[in-house]
């Protein structure tokens, strides 16, 4: 469908130029129009009715688990005495985590003035606010009373109690929320011009009554760009910081506990780092595909892919480092704690899961100082994947492994997820999947009017 | 298990060793794949364990109705007894009576209700502590599967329809004087039960009495019999003992007064010329876990052992032997003639009772630690030989009328016997007993039986001290005690068990008897009945010429029977507080097990949790396995009391029945036991995986000597913990208290006591078998065992730990609502109904000591399971935090009364649940702002240490290092004195 | 004479080099109520219509002020002041712990005044404006770019502008109803 709307002269595929951030011969027009029809075409790829009813069968799974729980008890988990924490808050993290990219992208990239970002800023800002939903569900439901956790929020009640500031939770409640809702406020504002664009071009008459709301009546005129334009730059400026703080708050619920193998200071940095990184293999994990599927190589090039290999493979050896130092910290200290800690993870009984995470995050990334490998998509996706699951190993090797052997020999225990753990896990991938498909199939993908800004065309108007 | 041998070089060096569970790399592994691919889709408590644990709420739906609710226990009173003030607890003294023998204990009343049992200070086997049999029997008294009826071949029959049938059954015995009666108890020391039943022997002279315990004192009375010619009780002052001899003794936890015991012992473990204790036994005990110098040794090489001490002593002709073991133990017995012990423990054959009783004679230990007094036991020697010859006569048909009173011996008779199909061959059967058992399924006659906290008895403590029984609560199920239901072959079957009780006493008290009844009652205990001690010739059977018994042959293998350290015999298989304890050792739960050592284990190649074929003489049992370190090698014990098949809904399918190898030849042990792998794999549900220290200061112990030496040898193991000025906030404003808690290690002989009365006092629900496999066990105190030193014979100590109660509390700071908060007094409060449960205070205790409701585990339907709740203590619900409190409820008693009478608290006027239990004095609790009081006293010791104090957690709980005292002689000793100074 | 029922005039532009051009023009020209219409932001055109408005930034600094006060006010207050707690022997007034939400409310308030604020300046929401009414407008947010020149500014006159705007090569000059 996309042919149609390719420029003619312009090569099908992207390997018009490596530099290239957009393959030449588009105008205005063209851009609009391909980017539009994605979500106004009536037509619909059948691979997004697979992916939609995947997404939407597992949220029934998620909906059937959380049902079980609320009726049973925290009970049906795997999590027990010493092991307070399982599944749930490790999935709680590497959804957080994946929520990073979105952000940064958007800001930081914005910020330092990488054109190259507008193409993959939008659905990687959708991904972040969906993996952010995720995340939000698991700290509410894995309490024991659920139906309490809004004692959280600092709330004038009749109990007249105050929740605790001083515990890394509430820090969570309140860095999560600020993030989730900052990040809602820039994926919205970012979009009001494109809402425009398709309430313009809509054809069905709920199509123009619905974006026509969304786009509260935007008309592109140049006082609102100016406007816009501060805007976004203060907020990203604002996006900046609150990133960097979110990974860093839920690292201190780890850093600020006891636990041997918590209680570091390297925490913050390299969760943050770990953020990014897992962050960008999902926006890789979800490009991919979806350029594929909607044939937008022109927009999202290998320049784009490349630039987001670098990134993985930058954060990938920060990440490895933390991990380096860890170790190093635990045997320096000469700490017994800590040192057992340290050494249970590489010789203990999970130690299949901690040279497994270190597979994935240390050693296989290596392959991305390759430019061969970086151009590849293949071994892009690939990566990518092993990332994901490497990720998620680091937050089992951190939650559970850590806690299963503290301090008192005569306490330690196994924890065994139970098949309602992985239940509620693929639920919320389901979730995430389920949003993600609407979201494409509604909203543009890529930002249609920072697109336009990067044509030779505007360029040139712009004297450069 | 390949890697065992690699596994005992490594513990070879001394150094703490890994866990079983995880020996070496291929177990590890094997262990590690197991857990993770075994994702069990868990419904929580299944329903057929709900049930159990429930306590049967669908039985008491329909029973309520056929239960007869007595009038004086619907409140508000019509008619109130004047000493009844709602709110207000009433402490009643009685006795919980345990294999025959009193433990004088303090019953606690809520309006009525029977809660909690604590020691009786007055009674000279408790001194106010008590063992873990008295503190759940209260839990017994409201177990919904007691039997509630009196019933005739299933038909449910008023108890005047049994008087008739007795009368009738007497009738028709009187012809023959009684030829074809039977009587056939367990063990008892009630006088008035001797008297009823001399009475009734008296009218019908050719009947008999059948004495059956299945672990029962019929060795030491025959010991006692061979070294004497005359059956006697022995009993033993630890308290004056310098050096003691355990032949497999395990006074602290078996035996007729193992908390006298304890408190004794304790009392010369704390000192700076602490006592000194050899053990030698075939399976681990508490004893053993206590000893200076123990010896794991087969029965056989225990009985060599007594000879070659008693020939060293000269105590018996013979050369001394030449085991420097043996030597080393003569050489000190001699060193301290007079306040030397040797005992030898009731598993032992009688020729060892009598080797102990020769040295102690010799050495002129007699009169001094150890006291002879008439049996306290009452009737007939009991043992296999007599319920054999019943056996037997009943096979012949020789015996018409069989009465059983209470026991079980159709589950606890020994195989060879084949007593049910004897028994079968009785024309009439008839039976009294708690419960609707295996025997009484093979009864004509079943008559309910009323628990001993619903009626009037009597029992003889250890040393003959009469203890007077008194209902707290009208039967529930209008059960029958003993003395009524025996009353009904004689000719009083009119009397209620009250009458027969004080009838009895009525001509035996001194002064006016109404008066010396009253205090009797009161106190507990009946003055002057304790048994004038004797001094028997000492006309020793020539000992000497005596071959050792049952030796066995290189390499063939023992059975061991010995009572189940927290079921016992069977009788509490249906307690579910008890079937939860952790056993002192394996800290295994709801399950049996053969314990092997490690090394049979290797010869095996099993492991933990496999199951085996064991035969015996032609008798087979299937069991798991668990490898016990300290077991002597060739030596498997099967504990008794499991594998119950109409013994509740709690004991019914737990664990394997081990009287199916038990046989009359070899009650205790028997050499010729034979194991075979199956393949098979049974899971056993233990609160303990890991069981060594990882080098960590955790448990301390000094010898006496490295202590004499350096008196800051406890302070320097370990890291110093910060000062008390070392921090950056400002202190809070200090209130006139500060509850601490003090737990001396020498002292704890780690009997679990503290444990069940925690559970009693604070309404701490059971999570059944299942839930505990998965690490939710709820015990809010808790006693860790470790194991130091060798795979083969290692030093094992324990820990009770409860809630620090930490200064700087970590739990505190993360719980993001401020469920649990520090009070003005030092108390980390947790806030049950605040609590939202994220489960982050868990996490953040350094000590694990917090305890998730991961479901509902408290039983709210059940009627009859709020009898026995402490109205003072919330039952927590689903998904809410909690842990040890410092029993603030008592505290808070404390502060009423105080408050009332305008005065301050008095040292020793609030008495934790495990302080007020612990039968060796370990635990002390108090204001540790006043120096003047008990517990600072004992924090002010030099043995004094904080757990884990070097986290700058400020620990309110402290403990007192271990002190152990090796003999310089004796090789290793280093070693168990664990003298890391 | 101005003729009433007029909101003004539009040109619209093939590309945004004429529109910025044809701005440029007409403020020379003395016009000084225009404004343009264009797909994607253009900073040529910002000054070329010279436009200065530094409201938006103070807003932010202002809400950014306000949510760090609220932030630690909530803190100390409610753990100092409403219910002070002994919790793990810290101070009540724990300083570095209330650092963390105090930061956070900042971001919050500031983010809020930003978005708030950019609407609000812009008019936004803003349901119905007569520039939608001339049919070829809705290429503005795709590849037209239009000059608006308004009829309430004092030098226009429908004859006079319409010519001036044709002088600029527009495509298309239209009325725009009001």
């Amino acid at each position: 469908m996309s042919d149609a709307l390719r420029p003619t002269g312009s090569s099908p595929t992207s390997e018009t130029s490596s530099r290239a951030i957009l393959a030449p011969g588009y105008s205005f027009t063209s851009v609009t129009d391909k980017i539009a029809s994605i979500a106004l075409s009536r037509r619909t790829p059948w691979q997004w009715f697979l992916g939609a009813l995947t997404g939407f069968a597992l949220t029934m799974v998620l909906l059937a688990s959380l049902s079980y729980l609320f009726v049973k008890g925290v009970g049906i988990w795997g999590v027990n005495q010493p092991v307070g924490w399982g599944f749930a808050i490790l999935n709680f993290v590497w959804w957080i985590g994946i929520g990073h990219a979105g952000t940064l992208i958007s800001a930081i990239l914005l910020l330092l003035r990488q054109p190259w970002r507008n193409s993959i800023n939008r659905f990687a800002e959708a991904m972040t606010i969906f993996a952010v939903a995720c995340a939000g569900i698991y700290p509410l439901i894995h309490v024991g009373r659920p139906w309490l956790a809004y004692w959280l929020i600092p709330y004038p009640n009749s109990m007249s109690v105050w929740p605790n500031f001083r515990s890394p939770l509430i820090w969570d409640v309140f860095a999560v929320s600020t993030y989730a809702t900052v990040s809602l406020l820039f994926w919205y504002v970012g979009m009001i011009p494109d809402l425009a664009t398709l309430r313009d071009r809509a054809k069905k008459l709920w199509a123009k009554m619905l974006y026509g709301m969304l786009a509260m009546g935007w008309r592109g005129s140049a006082r609102h760009w100016a406007r816009y334009e501060q805007a976004s730059l203060l907020l990203a400026g604002l996006a900046t910081p609150l990133v960097v703080s979110v990974h860093t708050v839920v690292s201190f619920d780890f850093a600020a506990g006891i636990v041997p193998g918590w209680h570091a200071t390297i925490f913050p940095p390299y969760f943050v780092a770990g953020a990014i990184y897992a962050g960008f293999a999902m926006v890789l994990t979800l490009a991919i595909p979806l350029r594929k599927l909607y044939g937008l190589e022109d927009f999202i090039t290998v320049r784009h892919l490349e630039n987001m290999a670098k990134i993985l493979l930058a954060t990938g050896l920060i990440v490895g480092y933390g991990y380096l130092m860890e170790a190093f910290m635990a045997f320096y200290s000469g700490n017994v704690y800590e040192r057992y800690a340290i050494a249970n993870r590489m010789v203990g009984p999970y130690r299949t899961i901690y040279w497994s995470l270190i597979f994935c995050n240390i050693i296989s990334p290596q392959i991305l100082w390759f430019r061969k490998a970086r151009r590849s998509v293949p071994i892009l996706f690939v990566m990518a994947m092993i990332v994901n699951v490497g990720m998620w190993l680091e937050r089992f090797v951190i939650v559970v492994v850590s806690l299963h052997r503290d301090f008192l020999p005569s306490s330690w225990g196994m924890y065994r997820p139970t098949a309602w753990d992985w239940s509620t896990f693929a639920g919320t991938i389901g979730l995430f999947l389920a949003l993600m498909f609407l979201f494409i199939r509604l909203l543009p993908m890529i930002s249609i009017f920072e697109m336009r800004q990067i044509l030779p065309a505007a360029k040139a108007a712009e004297g450069e | 298990m390949s890697d065992f041998t690699r596994l005992r070089e490594a513990a070879g060096t001394a150094g703490p060793w890994r866990s079983l569970g995880e020996l070496g790399a291929s177990a590890d592994f094997r262990e590690h794949l197991h857990r993770e691919f075994r994702v069990p889709i868990d419904s929580g408590v299944d329903r057929r364990e709900l049930l159990t644990l429930a306590g049967a709420s669908l039985a008491m739906a329909g029973l309520t109705a056929c239960t007869r609710q007595p009038t004086e226990h619907i409140y508000p009173y019509v008619k109130a007894p004047e000493e009844v003030v709602p709110g207000e607890p009433l402490f009643y003294a009685t006795a919980h009576v345990h294999g025959g023998y009193a433990r004088g204990v303090l019953a606690e009343s809520n309006e009525g209700r029977p809660t909690k049992i604590e020691g009786n200070e007055l009674h000279p086997a408790s001194l106010g502590g008590t063992d873990i049999f008295a503190q759940a029997f209260v839990l017994g008294l409201y177990d919904p599967d007691r039997s509630q009826t009196l019933s005739e071949r299933g038909e449910i029959r008023p108890w005047s329809a049994f008087l008739a049938a007795a009368r009738l059954a007497v009738g028709k015995e009187r012809p023959g004087r009684g030829a074809g009666l039977r009587f056939l108890t367990g063990a008892t020391s009630s006088p008035t039960f001797a008297a009823q039943m001399a009475q009734t022997i008296a009218a019908l002279p050719e009947a008999r009495w059948v004495v059956w315990e299945p672990a029962g004192r019929e060795n030491v009375y025959a010991g006692a019999q061979a070294a004497f010619g005359e059956r006697l009780e022995p009993h033993y002052a630890f308290d004056r003992a310098d050096v003691i001899l355990s032949l497999e003794a395990d006074f602290l936890a078996e035996g007729p007064a193992p908390a006298r015991a304890a408190r004794d012992f304790a009392s010369r473990r704390r000192g700076d010329s602490p006592n000194r204790l050899y053990v030698a036994e075939s399976t681990p005990t508490l004893t053993g876990a206590r000893a200076d110098h123990r010896r794991p040794l087969t029965p056989a090489g225990i009985e060599s052992l007594a000879r070659a001490v008693a020939a060293a002593v000269g105590a018996i002709s013979g050369a001394a032997s030449s085991d420097p073991f043996a030597a080393a133990v003569a050489k000190d017995l001699l060193a301290h003639r007079g306040s030397g012990l040797v005992l030898a423990g009731e598993g032992q054959p009688a020729a060892v009772h009598a080797l102990a009783h020769a040295i102690n004679e010799r050495l002129g230990n007699a009169g001094k630690t150890v006291v002879y007094t008439e049996p306290v036991l009452a009737g007939p020697p009991g043992g296999a030989a007599a319920l054999a010859q019943l056996a037997e006569e009943m096979r012949a048909g020789k015996v018409t009328t069989l009465v059983v009173v209470g026991g079980n011996p159709v589950y606890t008779a020994p195989a060879d016997l084949r007593f049910a199909e004897a028994m079968e061959k009785v024309p009439l059967r008839l039976r009294l007993g708690l419960y609707e058992d295996e025997t009484s399924r093979l009864c004509h006659w079943h008559v309910a039986e009323a628990h001993s906290l619903e009626a009037w008895s009597d029992a003889r403590a250890y040393d003959g001290t009469a203890t007077i029984l008194q209902p707290l609560i009208l039967p529930l199920y209008g059960g029958k005690s003993a003395h009524e239901f025996l009353a009904a072959f004689s000719e009083q079957s009119d009397k209620t068990g009250h009458d027969l009780v004080k009838d009895f006493w009525r001509a035996r008290l001194p002064g006016d008897f109404d008066t010396a009844w009253r205090k009797a009652v009161h106190d507990g205990v009946v003055e002057g009945t304790a048994f004038a001690p004797r001094s028997p010739s000492p006309s020793l059977r020539p000992l000497d010429a005596k071959p050792p018994g049952a030796a066995e042959t290189a390499g063939e293998l023992t059975a061991l029977f010995r009572p189940d350290s927290t079921v016992g015999d069977g009788a509490y298989a249906n307690n579910a507080w008890l079937q939860e304890l952790p056993k002192p050792l394996t800290k295994l739960t709801w399950d049996n097990a053969a314990l092997i050592s490690p090394s049979t284990a290797e010869n095996l190649g099993v492991a933990n949790e496999d199951l085996v074929d064991l035969l015996l003489a032609g008798r087979r049992l299937t069991m798991p396995v668990w490898i016990q370190p300290g077991q002597a090698e060739g030596c498997v014990t099967l504990p008794l009391g499991y594998g119950r098949t109409r013994g509740g809904r709690v004991a019914n399918g737990k664990g394997f029945d081990a009287y199916a190898l038990r046989g009359s030849d070899g009650l205790w042990s028997r050499a010729g036991l034979e194991i075979r792998k199956t393949g098979g794999h049974y899971p056993l549900a233990t609160t303990q995986h890991h069981h060594a220290m990882e080098g960590r200061d955790i448990v301390r112990t000094v010898t006496a000597a490295a202590l004499a030496r350096d008196p800051d040898a406890v302070r320097k193991m370990g890291e110093p913990p910060p000062g008390p000025d070392d921090t950056l906030y400002p202190k809070l404003p200090a209130a006139a208290y500060a509850w601490g808690l003090s737990i001396d290690l020498a002292a704890c002989v780690g009997c679990n006591a503290c444990v069940v009365a925690c559970q009693a006092e604070n309404n701490i629900p059971v999570v059944g078998k299942h839930e505990v496999t998965r690490g939710r066990a709820m015990h809010w105190i808790r006693v860790d065992r470790y194991y130091e030193g060798s795979l083969d014979d290692p030093l094992t100590v324990h820990q009770p730990v409860t809630c620090m109660h930490c200064e700087d509390a970590p739990c505190e700071t993360v719980c993001p609502v401020a469920a649990t908060v520090h009070s003005a007094e030092g108390l980390n409060q947790m806030v049950y109904n605040r609590c939202v449960g994220t489960r982050y205070c868990s996490n953040n205790c350094p000590y694990k000591v917090r305890r998730f409701n991961y479901f509902l585990y408290s039983d709210f339907p059940t009627e009859l399971a709020k009898m026995v709740r402490n109205p003072e203590v919330t039952v927590r619900s689903r998904g809410v935090m909690e842990k040890c409190s410092y029993c603030v409820q008592r505290i808070n008693r404390a502060r009423i009364a105080a408050e009332r009478e305008n005065r301050p608290i008095a040292d020793g006027e609030i008495v934790t649940a495990c302080q007020q239990v612990c039968p060796a004095r370990a635990i002390v609790f108090g204001n540790i702002a006043d120096p003047g009081s008990a517990v600072s006293k004992a924090r002010g010791q030099r043995r004094q240490y904080g757990l884990l104090a070097e986290l700058g957690t400020r620990p309110r709980t402290t403990y007192l290092a271990s002190i152990r005292n090796p003999n310089d002689a004796l090789p290793g000793a280093a070693k168990t004195g664990g003298d890391h100074a | 004479m101005k003729p009433v029922g007029l909101y003004g005039l539009m040109a619209e532009f093939e590309n945004p080099g004429d529109l910025v051009a044809a701005a440029r023009g007409a403020r020379a020209a003395g016009y000084a109520k225009l404004d343009a219409y264009t797909p994607y932001p253009i900073e040529a055109l910002t000054e070329a219509l010279d436009i200065h408005d530094r409201k938006l930034p103070a807003l932010v600094l202002g809400g950014g002020i306000l949510g760090g006060l609220l932030g630690y006010a909530l803190c100390y207050w409610t753990s100092v002041i409403s219910y002070p707690l002994s919790i793990g022997g810290k101070p009540f007034h724990s300083a570095p712990a209330f650092i963390v939400p105090t930061f956070e409310t900042t971001i919050l308030v500031a983010a809020f005044a930003a978005v708030l604020g950019m609407l609000g300046l812009n008019g936004l929401p803003m349901p119905y404006h007569p520039v939608f009414n001339t049919p070829r407008f809705a290429l503005a947010s795709r590849d037209r770019f239009f000059l608006c020149i308004e009829a309430r500014d004092p030098k226009f006159d429908r004859e006079k502008t319409r010519a001036f705007l044709e002088g600029l090569r527009p495509s298309i000059v239209m009325d725009v109803e009001p």
